[in-house]
């Protein structure tokens, strides 16, 4: 059964209709074409589509679209304004912390949480909260640094 | 060249990519859709083994939304042919290896878990899916057979029955005789028996393809997730649909990782495509995660025997290698030539062994093919050699690094002729060696083993000296070992009026950065900025041919074409510039951007001459046509040959046999370097997938033939903090067979890595007795060794 939900996605109110069983990801990238949020895996252990729900980071394979009703959502589509990098983007950049960007996507989304919560993470601290995010392309290496470089360039 | 030292050669140039992919623009296969899009869902054989009775449609075709139901029965109807081979290899006694069909969905049996079925195609991808759980399949199952040494016993069930005993070939290589009297005149021969473990590739990407159908002019369309769009053409085009090229259209966008396991044509890109034409309809596929590691080829997955005979110093006398290579249930593209051609050829490893006899068996099983992974038969090769080179040193007395030392072939011996067909260019694998030794403070080891102890923890170092071949290869030399195609590479660079410049090349970037490098060197070569090089690649109507990235092939073959390609060019501005500044075109010569008459200030700026070029209002037009448009394919005469040692250094916790990284340095020769920074990034993520392979990942059949790691679930991914920062360095010996002198970096960190692991952990319990532990070292069975150890010596 379709049913409609409305939420505020990167800063815009949105309304769409999806089936009960939709997950947020799909409606993320289906519905509304915003196809940087990416799928990897069928059990939610890539990371690959982490968004923000209400300034969290969360996997939006795990999460019901109907269940993010009212909210406010961020997709890497929104973290940057214009053609300006978000600091965590670009210490990425900077730091070669991609290779292939699949993964990319969701693993800035969760840096950038990471890094609000805990504005001078550790290499140790970096690496556990990146548990849930897989690269199988850098080695995470150049990732680390990037995410410890971007905190520090947020912090300001 | 280097005059534009910010963006040239050698400078750790940031990615262009990097864009699109840091803010969700990238163009993934699964990120396009068509107008009027149908979706597929493949129906996979629950069975490991077995007859398809009957495929009852009508209760899929009753959901709502579905729209058509195809089966192996309607492919073989419509002549659709067999997936292929690309490789031929001949048994030792001259019989050709056994090549039996593939048709995209499986006609009459299913072979492994996740054979196509059928295909269920729906307005959605949610009642394609619905459709495919209702869709009535009757199964008769028969016996599997999953273990090599299982499959080759008389009586074992038979994958084929055109294959007795699931022999796909017995091949033989080298010197068998010299071998054996080696042998008998040696002063030590060590052996050892160790498992490859069978690997699942895991881009984090999971395969996508679109097959789309234009009944107006006859043309397909399939976008594809893969890594050499013009071979999935060909394959695709003349062995299974019959399709001819100029009417097939691949395009292989923004593609999330490969590592071999996109360079094959799969039964999904055939089957979406063809579809389309059955319904004129575009139809898209996308893998969930759980169907790719039932679908994707696997790698590795060698049962070996080794043998090494040295003389009373320790001198390398002959080698001998008895290998049984999975080929899974049906053969990949690739798949007859790893184990082979891709992996007995590099036996002589980096030392000067005189003498070694190669048999490998090819056995097909109940399993997933198996195919190309990261590496690529090499990886098997290092970790058999590195790992006899330990047990040789540890029962020799010798250490390890001297014994590795005594035996390298030396740096004055270039170029040096392998016993098994190879010619390396370059080298120089003391200084790699003495590196890495260094930085990891060997001489120091003893002291933090002591100390370790005191804390009550088993520590260990670990050395490996790899040597792999890049940059496949010479046309003719693919040719005579039975490749089935020419392995060369296409370029074309053209120049506009206004002197920007487009580079369309047969090479495919999945996380390599080509768009930057390859940029890079053509600024440095043409002289011209970055910003005005766009680099093309990954679609065969734009691109006029080419044969996809793997193997580290792009730059050493991709790269040299670009180059030649440019030469063109440059030569054909020289006679433009001529005719220009009246002066022979001996006189031109192209330096820092400018054509130039030798000796002189007259000179003409590349795009004064890319302007006349398409403005020929004053042009030498009865010798030369306008336009500056050249293209070059180039075949190289060699392989480029990389090399390096990696150290590692392992804790292990007997209370709980988790292995703790401590340190893993790499030093490695990558020939010249174009972007340092992403030869960097290369070897971090190879060194990350095979410490994946030596401590964490590894594919695990039940005997029925089930897939027991069939997901993130289960399968052991390495994670962030499963690893740590390597330390890596570069001593770069110029290639000699190619031009640029580059020699690839992609494979390094997965071939070198899993033997020094291994070697650091056999160390760290060696004062247990312990003398081999297979991969994947995990806690578990290093638990389990240390507690029967001790249990053993207790007793």
């Amino acid at each position: 059964m379709a049913s409609t939900v409305t939420m505020t996605v990167n800063g815009k109110s949105v309304t769409g209709a999806v089936e009960a069983r939709t997950l947020l990801v799909h409606f993320l990238r289906e519905t509304l074409g915003l196809t940087g949020t990416h799928v990897g895996c069928d059990t939610s252990q890539c990371g690959a589509c982490v968004v923000h729900v209400d300034g969290r980071s969360i996997k939006s394979c795990t999460i019901l679209a109907v269940q993010c009703a009212e909210t406010e959502v961020t997709t890497i589509e929104g973290l940057a304004t214009e053609d300006t990098l978000h600091p965590m983007q670009e210490a990425f950049r900077e730091n070669h912390g991609l290779q292939c960007g699949f993964c990319t996507p969701g693993m800035v989304m969760s840096a950038v949480d990471l890094a609000k919560n805990n504005p001078d993470p550790t290499e140790h601290e970096v690496r556990e909260w990146l548990e849930g995010n897989l690269c199988r392309c850098t080695g995470y290496h150049n990732i680390v640094k990037s995410v410890i470089a971007g905190a520090k360039s947020m912090r300001g | 060249m280097n005059a534009l030292p910010e963006t040239g050669i050698g400078a750790p140039v940031r990615r262009r990519e990097d864009f699109r992919f840091l803010t969700g623009r990238g163009n993934y296969t699964d990120d396009i859709n068509r107008h009027g899009q149908l979706h597929a869902w493949i129906v996979r054989s629950p069975h490991a083994h077995a007859v398809i009775e009957a495929i009852d449609k009508t209760p899929a075709l009753a959901v709502p939304g579905v729209v058509a139901v195809f089966t192996g029965a309607d492919m073989v109807k419509a002549g659709v042919g067999s997936l292929p081979c690309g490789w031929l290899i001949n048994s030792r006694d001259g019989t050709p290896m056994i090549e039996p069909p593939h048709i995209p969905l499986s006609p009459e049996r299913v072979r492994h878990v996740g054979d196509q079925v059928a295909v269920v195609i729906a307005e959605t991808r949610q009642q394609a899916r619905d459709g495919a759980e209702r869709l009535g399949v009757t199964y008769s199952e028969l016996p599997a057979v999953v273990s090599m040494p299982d499959a080759i016993k008389p009586g074992a069930p038979q994958v084929w029955d055109q294959a007795p005993l699931n022999s796909c070939y017995d091949w033989e290589f080298g010197d068998r005789a010299g071998v054996e009297a080696a042998f008998k005149g040696a002063h030590h021969i060590a052996r050892l028996e160790l498992v490859n473990n069978r690997l699942v590739p895991n881009a984090m990407e999971p395969r996508s393809a679109i097959g789309d159908f234009d009944r107006g002019t006859g043309e397909y369309t399939l976008y594809t997730t893969s890594q050499n769009p013009h071979v999935i053409r060909l394959l695709m085009g003349a062995y299974v649909l019959n399709i001819p090229e100029s009417k097939l259209r691949v395009v292989a966008p923004d593609v999330g990782g490969g590592f071999g396991s996109k360079i094959f044509h799969y039964a999904e890109e055939a089957i979406v495509t063809w579809a389309a034409g059955k319904l004129a309809r575009p139809i898209k596929w996308t893998a969930d995660r759980s169907e790719s590691f039932m679908s994707d080829a696997h790698g590795r997955d060698h049962v070996t025997t080794v043998e090494l005979a040295l003389d009373k110093d320790g001198k390398f006398l002959a080698l001998h290698e008895k290998t049984l290579a999975n080929m899974g249930a049906y053969l990949s593209t690739f798949s007859t030539c790893i184990p082979t051609i891709l992996h007995s050829t590099l036996l002589a490893g980096v030392y000067t062994t005189p003498v070694i006899y190669a048999e490998v068996r090819a056995v097909f099983t109940n399993t997933v093919p198996v195919d190309a992974y990261r590496g690529a038969g090499r990886p098997e090769t290092t970790f058999l050699l590195e790992r006899i080179v330990d047990v040789a040193a540890d029962e020799m007395g010798i250490d390890p690094v001297e014994l590795r030392r005594r035996n390298f072939i030396p740096t004055d011996a270039f170029p040096y002729q392998t016993p098994v067909a190879l010619q390396y260019d370059s080298g120089d694998y003391f200084t790699t060696l003495e590196m890495a030794t260094k930085e990891i403070d060997y001489a120091g080891f003893e002291a933090r083993r002591a100390e370790a102890a005191r804390r009550g923890k088993y520590r260990g170092i670990g050395v490996s000296s790899y040597i792999e071949a890049c940059g496949i290869a010479p046309s003719q030399v693919v040719g005579a070992l039975g490749g089935r195609a020419g392995l060369y590479e296409s370029a074309e660079v053209r120049v506009h009026p206004t002197g920007s410049v487009t580079v369309f090349t047969g090479t495919h970037s999945h996380g390599q950065g080509h768009e930057t490098t390859f940029a890079q060197l053509v600024s440095d070569l043409l002289q011209v900025p970055m910003a005005s090089i766009e680099i093309v690649h990954g679609d065969t109507n734009k691109v006029a041919f080419g044969m996809g990235t793997y193997g580290s092939r792009s730059l050493a073959v991709g790269g040299m074409a670009i180059m030649k390609a440019v030469e063109k060019v440059v030569n054909k501005g020289k006679k433009i510039a001529a005719h220009l500044l009246e002066a022979s075109e001996a006189d031109i010569e192209y330096k820092d951007g400018k054509f130039q008459v030798a000796g002189t200030d007259k000179s003409k700026a590349f795009g004064e001459i890319a302007l006349t070029a398409y403005v020929p209002h004053n042009y030498p037009m009865e010798t030369l046509e306008p336009g500056l448009d050249e293209s070059a394919f180039y075949d190289p005469k060699n392989f480029t040959f990389p090399s390096g040692t990696h150290i590692c250094e392992v804790e292990i916790d007997p209370d709980t046999g988790v292995t703790e990284i401590v340190n893993f340095v790499a030093a490695d020769d990558f020939g010249r370097i174009i972007n340092p920074m992403i030869v960097d990034g290369q070897v971090h993520g190879g060194i990350a997938q095979g410490i994946g392979q030596a401590l964490l990942e590894g594919c695990i059949y039940d005997q029925a033939g089930q897939i027991l790691t069939g997901s993130y679930m289960d399968y052991c991914m390495p994670r962030a903090d499963d690893l740590l920062n390597f330390k890596v360095s570069t001593h770069n010996v110029p290639a000699v067979d190619n031009a640029l002198g580059v020699k690839g970096c992609g494979e390094a960190g997965a071939i070198g890595s899993p033997p020094a692991v291994i070697n650091a952990i056999v160390d760290a319990l060696s004062q247990l007795g312990v003398r081999h532990v297979e991969m994947p070292a995990t806690p578990q069975r290093v638990w389990q060794i240390i507690h029967d150890k001790r249990a053993a010596k207790a007793a």
